[in-house]
């Protein structure tokens, strides 16, 4: 496994695994909508509206798991001082960003017609949009500083701090009276959600997963190549003043 | 139609939209990055790596 984490083995498995991503993260999501919109039955109670679910439910897992990779990767960073780990964690934010903002945007769609309101205060919204601007913050932090491995560093104390947020998001439901419904899904006793539901569901869950992975493997390749590409301009510059500066005089020379 | 569409349809493009346009900005940054690294010569620790 560390084998892989070195940089330019990572770039050579990233140039295989990336279109195999690509084409199994397409097909799935392919068979998700087909089942999500036309064989999955509408809700006895919300009707068609519950088709929203197929794209918030696996949104809102990917907004925490993203963030889970992000500590995974502080830990390597801090522990280790690995830099293939600070490259996975800064391409993270990105996506965990966009994720989470769908899984607010879509949240916020779901909820007009079927709690009659955009956004209530209740403690599982507050936390997923407190999880949106840690994001926010941490691509605020990475642009902030110039030297990668000082952003690295002070990124992966705020993603540890950060997690502790996923605790909370995942048992605000239980913990506190909130408007959102109970989980349905990853609860003790098994899913209460119908089998023909539960599978146009998972089959997207592990669309969207496919094109997290394959996306957040694209983005730390990035990661990797700026790196290589700022230490190339510094030999260049530093070339560059060698060649313009004149040369001391060698003694045997004088 | 349901008298929800509208709601239904938002969602999905939404979600296209902001994950197709991050998908977007990760491969326009990489062919940016790809045609910067092409103009510098290699590091002498990246040619010992070939």
């Amino acid at each position: 496994m560390l084998r892989f984490a070195n940089p330019s083995n990572f770039l050579r498995l990233a140039a295989v695994l990336v279109p195999a991503g690509a084409v199994l993260s397409a097909l799935t999501l392919t068979l998700g909508l087909y089942l999500a919109f036309f064989v999955a039955p509408a809700d006895y109670q919300q009707g068609q509206t519950v088709r929203i679910m197929y794209v918030h439910v696996p949104a809102a897992w990917l907004a925490m798991f993203c963030w889970g990779t992000m500590t995974l990767a502080a830990l390597g960073s801090l522990v280790w001082r690995h830099p293939l780990a600070d490259a996975a964690q800064k391409a993270a934010a990105p996506l965990g960003a966009a994720f989470t903002f769908v899984c607010l945007v879509t949240g916020s769609l779901w909820g007009k017609p079927m709690w009659g309101t955009w956004w209530v205060w209740d403690a599982r919204l507050t936390s997923v949009l407190v999880l949106f601007i840690m994001y926010l913050g941490l691509i605020a932090l990475w642009r902030s500083v110039d030297e990668p491995a000082k952003a690295g560093r002070a990124a992966a104390i705020l993603t540890l701090v950060g997690s502790i947020n996923l605790p909370i998001i995942k048992f605000s439901v239980d913990w506190w009276n909130t408007l959102h419904q109970p989980a349905s899904v990853f609860r003790v006793g098994g899913p209460t959600i119908h089998p023909s539901m539960l599978w146009p569901l998972l089959t997207m869950a592990i669309g969207m997963t496919l094109l997290f992975i394959t996306l957040h493997l694209m983005a730390t390749r990035n990661e990797v190549l700026r790196r290589r590409l700022r230490r190339r301009a510094i030999l260049a510059a530093e070339a560059g003043d060698s060649r313009d500066t004149p040369r001391p005089l060698q003694p045997q020379e004088a | 139609m349901s008298a929800h569409a509208w709601f239904i349809l938002a969602s999905y493009a939404i979600a296209t939209l902001a994950i197709g346009g991050a998908a977007l900005a990760i491969v326009l940054d990489y062919r940016a990055l790809k045609r910067a690294l092409d103009k510098l010569p290699a590091s002498p620790d990246e040619e010992a790596r070939k």
